[in-house]
Parts: structure tokens; sequence; C-alpha cells
């Protein structure tokens, strides 16, 4: 019997092999395809069953995670979720994830490789890995009051600490409640989503950082860095400032939003036209820096360069080769002049801050699971876009915009201890900003000296006067500039 | 020259088996965040014990017994109990989150039937000095062995669980009476074998090249066959079916020698698979279920499909123990529990474990093709194959080679009668391996008398 023993246990280590390729192939060749699928709960629950690290303002968590009854563990909740919803994004099970949520998942997830000693526990024992912190550079003050300022309208504002490049205040509107895309039900997920994409104001486009607008009036700043840059101009050089500017080579006249001339005899200083914001003179000024001197100066600003703050920005642009007409067009921030509101924000940061452009950044700290700092973000220079010399003038001719110009609105700010604080300015406004609606603007700066606060304010749909700059986003980069340096 | 009894070997393997559980208790409590259970010690120590005392029996009544069976189905339990615990650890964290009484643990009812089943393998040791013995009683084995096959269907005692009718409940207790049938009947199946396998070894016809029995010497096979299909359609219990089926024809192959065996049985496995498909409603799910479980993912397939799942989870390496989801399979501490293990042990934890069982499966066809008796020989062959077929069955089930069908997985799964009918078929190859690996002048059975010189 020997023999027809050892025969079956040839059969039987055959049938071991069979169990042994099998499981191989399952685990090994299959597995992806097996995880990939829809009906799989184990990713999403891996994804669900760890605690994911907030992501905080200060002391206070703007997204955090919250354990529930359901199948999956931990639910997302935003406890101001509109009103931060542009700089937390959303995390979804149907959509996946967008803004910091996104950018910053290895943290928030504890996957990252700055939690080495955690994810060596991870490994050695199998522990689920817990999440790390996201510290922002907002102020809870100035988003707040960006966001109240910003109620009813269609619209941005990104303000930026001018020394170092953090990002203040970054909101838009309208917004999207991150609580319902985030939730655990998919059916109510999708009809909100279908509700936000069906919106004519478009709720979903993060607008202080994606939207491009022609910037307008607001960059007259970039055409004057470039005059004074150049070395032929100061704020008292004289320009010719008439009613009407005949575009070269065309038929067509510009004229001022006043419909009048610009100063005595058609002339005006460079500090006048800027606190008048006059289009004839800057329109002259452009041509006679050239295109090319303009685009310059707006590189060393920001434009042409995509940032990521982590949130990848758009690209603001200064067209590639205009001619003389389009050139006067572009030097008063039309024809196809492009900028989000942070990259005006950069503008007017870089003016304050001595003429060095600092790059824009919305993440203060990553911490541990353990609330142990990991890395502390450092201001990175972008580029020096003026001397400094030139910077003060240009801060000088700023305030005259606020003091005797067309930025009234920001008249009169003070501290709150009553001291009167400097601010200057620049108000703006584009005839056809996207879907051909005027958009107003304003850029502000305060202190003017050893500036706090560099805020750039959009508001689509505001009216089509040089006025409305002032009117409609004045009061809020007011509201904004007094939170900050309260 | 004293022949080594190796039975120091064996307990520093227990040891082994035994570190290696307090290890994955205590990695279950960190990865699952519970910390270390209160009770782990006092456990631990119970283990410890039960372990010894089979040790210690196997030193005195078995010394010279393979040193390899008993610490391989004392890590199987033990890692059995280590995962019911993870899987009880679970269930108590889901309870917790939506504020439900906790469940009670399953785990203290399997470390129950654990020292139930080294109390039997100690009786085993005890009462048996020479499994000779158990010759005498080939027909009342063969009787008791059907009876408790069709105990299921017995008025008021016999119980119907998710379908299949395989449980007896007497009192609070419920059994699988299949457990033991299968070890009375493979001692039936021994002892009637050894009697008539000359004959049935005869040879009259010859087709095709291949010589077959003569047509009255079918009768038990036909027998068996007939058992095994009311088992199916009476119990609709398919694994145990299969398990009898299966085991009966490669014993029939041992005793006879004779591969025409295999041909026939494969005909009437082929007979009754096709009848049984085409006849019953479960069976054709099960097929279906087999061929396209996603398609089945909501209602009959949900079972493997988690399974699966879940083993893809597990990957290479697995999610280490407490780092998975083996409570979504459905049975994960029963039927499923390889799936389970997979997960958190990833493929080398599983292929490891498929190795124990080789291993041990092995060392048991070893042990019959080294005693001396052909009873000895058929029932050491038939009792490891039953744990080789029933481990085929059910692993091949749950990673979807073959149709699923319930049967448990030795030592691992939640289940006492289980645990308790596969320590009994340990003792009994533990007392064949004694008697085969004993010095051969050992005319008697007191193994401490004094050693004598062989020359070899």
């Amino acid at each position: 019997m020997t023999r027809s023993i050892r025969r079956l246990s040839v059969v039987l280590t055959l049938l071991l092999l069979a169990l042994l390729v099998n499981v191989t192939i399952i685990q090994v060749y299959q597995s992806d395809d097996y995880r990939a699928r829809a009906d799989n709960q184990r990713v999403l629950l891996e994804e669900y069953g760890r605690e994911r690290g907030p992501i905080l303002v200060g002391a206070d968590p703007i997204a955090r995670s919250r354990e529930t009854a359901g199948t999956l563990r931990y639910l997302r909740v935003y406890p101001e979720g509109e009103k931060y919803a542009s700089v937390t994004g959303f995390y979804s099970i149907v959509y996946g994830a967008t803004g910091l949520e996104r950018t910053e998942n290895d943290v928030l997830s504890g996957s990252s490789d700055l939690f080495f000693v955690d994810r060596l526990q991870q490994l050695i024992a199998g522990r689920q890995p817990r999440g790390g912190a996201v510290t922002t550079t907002i102020d809870a003050r100035a988003q707040n009051a960006a966001w109240r300022g910003l109620q009813g309208t269609s619209g941005a504002v990104l303000a930026i600490e001018p020394s170092t490049g953090r990002i203040l205040a970054q909101v838009q509107a309208p917004s999207f409640d991150p609580n319902i895309l985030s939730s655990h039900d998919p059916a109510s997920i999708r009809d909100y989503y279908e509700s936000l994409l069906d919106d004519s104001a478009q709720p979903l486009i993060n607008r202080p950082i994606v939207a491009l607008n022609p910037p307008g009036s607001t960059f007259k700043l970039v055409t004057a860095a470039a005059a004074l840059s150049s070395g032929r101009f100061s704020p008292d050089s004289v320009l010719p400032g008439p009613a009407e500017y005949d575009l070269p080579l065309s038929t067509r006249t510009l004229r001022n939003w006043t419909g009048e001339e610009c100063g005595p005899d058609e002339q005006v200083t460079l500090i006048e036209a800027l606190a008048q914001s006059c289009n004839t003179a800057f329109a002259w000024l452009g041509n006679e820096l050239g295109a090319d001197a303009l685009r310059e100066q707006s590189e060393a600003f920001g434009f042409d360069t995509a940032f990521t703050t982590p949130l990848r920005a758009s690209t603001s642009r200064f067209p590639d080769s205009p001619d003389a007409p389009q050139t006067a067009l572009s030097a008063i921030g039309q024809f196809d002049v492009r900028a989000t509101a942070m990259q005006m924000a950069m503008v007017t940061a870089g003016i304050g801050n001595n003429g060095i452009v600092m790059e824009p950044y919305l993440v203060q700290e990553i911490r541990g699971p353990d609330l142990a700092i990991l890395r502390t973000s450092t201001p990175k220079e972008f580029e020096r876009a003026m001397t400094p010399e030139a910077a003060a003038d240009l801060v000088e001719m700023m305030v005259a915009v606020v003091d005797r110009g067309t930025a009234g609105a920001l008249r009169g700010i003070t501290t709150p201890d009553g001291q009167a604080v400097s601010v200057g300015a620049k108000t703006g406004t584009a005839q056809t900003g996207r879907d051909g609606a005027p958009v107003a603007w304003i850029v502000a700066l305060a202190p003017a000296t050893n500036p706090q606060i560099a805020v750039a304010v959009a508001v689509e749909d505001g009216g089509d006067n040089e006025v409305s700059g002032n009117a409609i986003a004045g009061p809020i980069a007011r509201a904004v500039i007094e939170a900050a340096l309260r | 020259m004293k022949r080594p009894t190796r039975r120091n070997f064996e307990l520093l393997l227990l040891v082994m088996a035994w570190g290696l559980g307090v290890l994955g208790t205590v990695q279950v409590g960190w990865a699952t965040g519970e910390g270390l259970h209160p009770r782990l010690w006092i456990t631990a120590a119970v283990v410890g014990v039960l372990a010894l005392i089979a040790h210690l029996i196997v030193r005195w009544r078995v010394p010279y017994a393979d040193p390899l069976l008993l610490p391989l189905a004392t890590l199987l339990t033990i890692l059995g109990l280590v995962m019911i615990y993870r899987l009880d650890v679970a269930a108590a964290q889901r309870a917790e989150r939506v504020g439900a009484v906790p469940p009670t643990p399953d785990v203290y009812n399997q470390l129950t039937w654990y020292a139930v089943g080294v109390t039997l393998f100690v009786l085993v040791l005890l009462a048996l000095r020479d499994h000779r013995i158990l010759q005498r009683y080939t027909y009342t084995a063969g009787m008791v062995g059907i009876i408790l096959l069709i105990l299921p269907l017995a008025p008021v005692i016999g119980t119907t669980v998710n379908g299949a009718t395989l449980w007896v409940r007497v009192g609070g207790l419920t059994f699988q009476p299949a457990e033991l049938a299968k070890i009375l009947l493979t001692i039936f199946f021994a002892g009637y074998l050894v009697v008539t396998r000359d004959s049935l070894a005869l040879v009259r016809t010859r087709v095709l090249g291949i010589e077959f029995p003569r047509p009255r010497d079918l009768g038990p096979i036909l027998v068996a066959w007939l058992v095994s299909l009311a088992v199916l359609v009476f119990e609709r219990d398919l694994g145990t079916s299969l398990l009898f089926f299966g085991l009966f024809v490669s014993m029939l192959y041992i005793a006879t020698q004779r591969r025409s065996w295999f041909v026939l049985a494969g005909a009437l496995f082929a007979i009754g698979a096709v009848f049984a498909y085409l006849a019953f409603g479960h069976v054709r799910v099960r097929v279906q279920v087999w061929l396209d479980p996603f398609a089945y993912a909501d209602t009959g397939g949900f079972q493997i499909v988690q399974s699966l799942y879940g083993l893809a989870n597990g990957g290479l390496l697995g999610t280490g123990l407490g780092g998975g989801y083996p409570s979504l399979v459905p049975f994960a501490n029963t039927d499923f529990v390889v799936a389970a293990l997979g997960e958190e042990l990833g493929l080398t934890g599983l292929i490891a474990i498929l190795l124990l069982y080789a291993v041990l499966v092995e060392r048991g066809l070893r042990t019959a093709v080294a005693v001396r008796d052909p009873f000895g020989q058929l029932l050491a062959a038939g009792l490891s194959i039953t744990l080789a077929i029933q481990v085929f069955v059910i692993v091949g089930g749950v990673t979807r080679l073959i149709p699923l069908t319930g049967l448990t997985t030795p030592f691992l799964s939640y289940g006492g009668s289980s645990l308790v009918a596969n320590w009994i078929i340990i003792a009994l190859l533990l007392v064949i391996s004694h008697r085969a690996r004993r010095p051969l002048e050992g005319q008697t059975d007191d193994a401490s008398m004094p050693t004598q010189v062989v020359s070899r």
C-alpha cells in the first residue's frame, strides 16, 4: 500500500500547488483590479476609517473629522464651510478632493514621508496611519471681513502679507458648502454638485486664484512701475493728459472715464495721472515705454508664472506681441491683459515690500499626528520687481490715490487706538470681464509705510464706471484692512 | 543505542507556537487601538497549560510519536484563536460605534472547545494503547458513523442553519455530528477495506486498457456514493458529501492499488454532479456564483466577492493583524477564516498556513507509510486525507478555485465540533505514529522498558 499512498500524495501535492498558484494570482496579480472595483468598500473604508487631520486657522479647525456611527467611520466637517471653501476645497466620496484637502492629502491622511517615525510604527505594527494637521496662513478676522463684504456678489478677495507672501484672506463668492459634498450620502452629493454646475454664478470656480479678469486701471500700477524703473520718469514728470487719446495706427480714440482732460493745458504729472486714473496719460506712457518694458515689468511681478500656493493658481498674462494701439490699451489693463485677484495682490504687495515680490503661500505649518511641528514654511522671494526708491515713489503715488484720488472709500482708516493709518490703493474697472460683464477692482496697501497687508478685491458685474471700483470694491477692501490691522 | 524521541524538539516548537500567539494577540490590540487585553495573560496561560498538558501526555504515552504533529495542530489552533479574537474586537468596535450592545466574544467559547479537544486528545492517548484495537469495532464504528451522519435529520434535535441541516441541538449545545462521523467512518473504511481489499483488487474485465473490478465488487463504492448523495439531498451539505466520497475513494485506491476505482469514482461523481446541478437550485446557484461571482455580488456572490476583495486588500504582505477589514466578509470566523487571515497576513501568511497543513498531512501520510500493519496504514492515510480534502475544498472554495461548499477549516475555524474532532484525529495519528517509530524489538507496549540495542 506504500506505493499507492505515495502516488496519492503526488495528487495531494498537485492540489496544494493549485491552491498556492490560485491565491498568488488573487493576491498579487489581480489585487489591483479587485481594489479598483467600484463596489469594493475597503478602499473607501481605509480612507475614511482613519482620522484625517484637521486644517487649521490659528488654533481653530476649518476642516476636521468627526467619528460617526456609519460604516464610513469618519465624516469630514467644515464648521464655516462656505467661508473657507476656497481654501479647504471638499473631500468627497463621489468627486474626489479639491483645495488643500487634495494638495495636502499626504499630510492629512497620514501617509506623508514627513511622518517617518509614525510610518515606521505602521510598517512594523501594521497600525492605522494617523493624519497630521495643516495650519494655514489665513487671518480669521481678515477672512471674516472679506466673506461678509462679498455677500450677495460674485467676486473674490485675496490678501497677502507683503513682507512674507503669506495669504491672509482668500474668499470666493458665491461659494459652496463643502459639508454637503463631503457627506457620506452619494445621492445628495450628486444632487448638490449638479445644482452647483448648473448655477450660472459658477460657485465651483475658485475665483481668487483661478478667475482671470482684465485688471483694468489697477494695472496702471505695473505701467507706473515700469515708468519709474526706466529712470526716465519720476512722480512729478509731466505727461500729456488730453480728454481723448488717438490710438496710433487707427482711427479709434481712447477717452478718459471723466470725459475731460486730466489737467490744465492737457498736461498732468505722473502722480496725478495715477490718482485720477487718467487713461490717456497712461496709454501714452505705455507706448512711450513699449510693450516689452511693460511685459518685463509685469513678469517681474509674477505674470506668466504659474504659482502653487500649494493650490494651483491660473497664470496671469500680458499679451505676447501687441501693436501700438493694443499696447496703449494693455497699459491701462484692457485688451488681452488678464490677471487673478492673487496676481494683483502680489503686484500691490511687491510695491509695498520695497519692490520685492514674495511667493504667495497658504500653508504655514505641517504638524504630525502628535501635533509636533514637522515643517514650517519659510518665506521665499520671487523676484525684485523694482528698486526700493522706485517702490517708495510708487507707494507715495498710491497714497495720493486714496487721499485725493479715486479711492476715497479708504480714506480715514485708523488703528483701534485711533491713530490714522495712511493707505495706498488703486481702483479699476474692466469693461469686459469674464462673460463680458464689467469687473470692479481695488487693490490696497496698509499701512503705506511698512505695510502689513496688501489686498485685492474683484467684484464681477460691478458697474461700468471708474467710480465703481471705489464704490463697490472699496468698502470690502476697507473692512479687510481694518480687520487685519486690529 | 537509545532511539531519540524528539520530544524536546516538540516542546521547543510548542513554545514557539505559543509565543506567536501572544505576539499576534498583542499586535491585534495595538493595531486596533484597543491596547493590551486585560485578560491576555490569563488566556495565554490557559493556552500554554493546555499545550503543555498535551505535550506531557504525549511524552508519557507515545514518546516515539512524530514530533511535528502536535505543534502543527497547536499552532493552527492558536492562529485560529488570535483571528477569532481579532474579529471579536472588530464586532465590539462596530457595536460601540452604533451604540449597540457589544456581542459576546467568541474567543472564550473557542478556548473552551480547545480545552475540550485537548481533554479528548488526552483520553484517546490514555485509553488507546494500540490503534489495532479499533479494528475490532469496525462495524460498530460504521453503524454509529452512519447514525451520526443522519442525526441532523432526526425530529426535535435536528437543526437547519443557513439552509444546511448539519446541526444537532441537545439542551443549549449544538454540534455537527458529521465531524465525529468522519473519524468513525474512516475507522470503518480502514477495517472494512483491510478485510475485503484482496477481493476488491481482483480483476475481471479489461476495458480500453484499464482493468475494472468485478461487477459484484461494485457494491461498496455504490453504497458510499448513495450515502454521499443522500447527505447532499437531505442535508443539503455539499461539502460533507464531497468529503465522504473523496475519502472513501482514496482509501479504496490505497487498499487495492487499482486506478480503475478512480475512473469509476470519477464517472459516479460526474453523474452525481450533473444530477445535483439539475435537481437542486442551491447547487446550481453555487456553480453560477463560482463562474461569475460579480454578477451576483449583491446576492449569492456577496460572500465570495467580499472574500476576494479581502484577499486582494491583503496583497503580498497583508495589512497586518488588526489592520484590515476581515469583518466585511460574512462568516469570517468560520467558513471564511482563510480570507480573513489572507487579508491581514497577506499572501506570505496564507502560503505559510497552507504549508503548515501540507506538512501536517505529509507527516500523517509518512506515518501511514511507516506503520507496519495494514489497518494502521489505512487509518493513518485516511485520517490525513480527510484533513487534506477538507482544507482543499474550503480554501479552494473561499479563493474561488472550485465552487464554494460549506466546510470548516481544520483547527482554524470557530466551532467546537470541528476543533474537537480534529484534535481526536491528531491523537489517533500520534498513537499510530508512536507504534511506527518506536524501536523495532519493543514487542511490549511499555515504552519505559530498558532500551535494547538494535542493529540496523
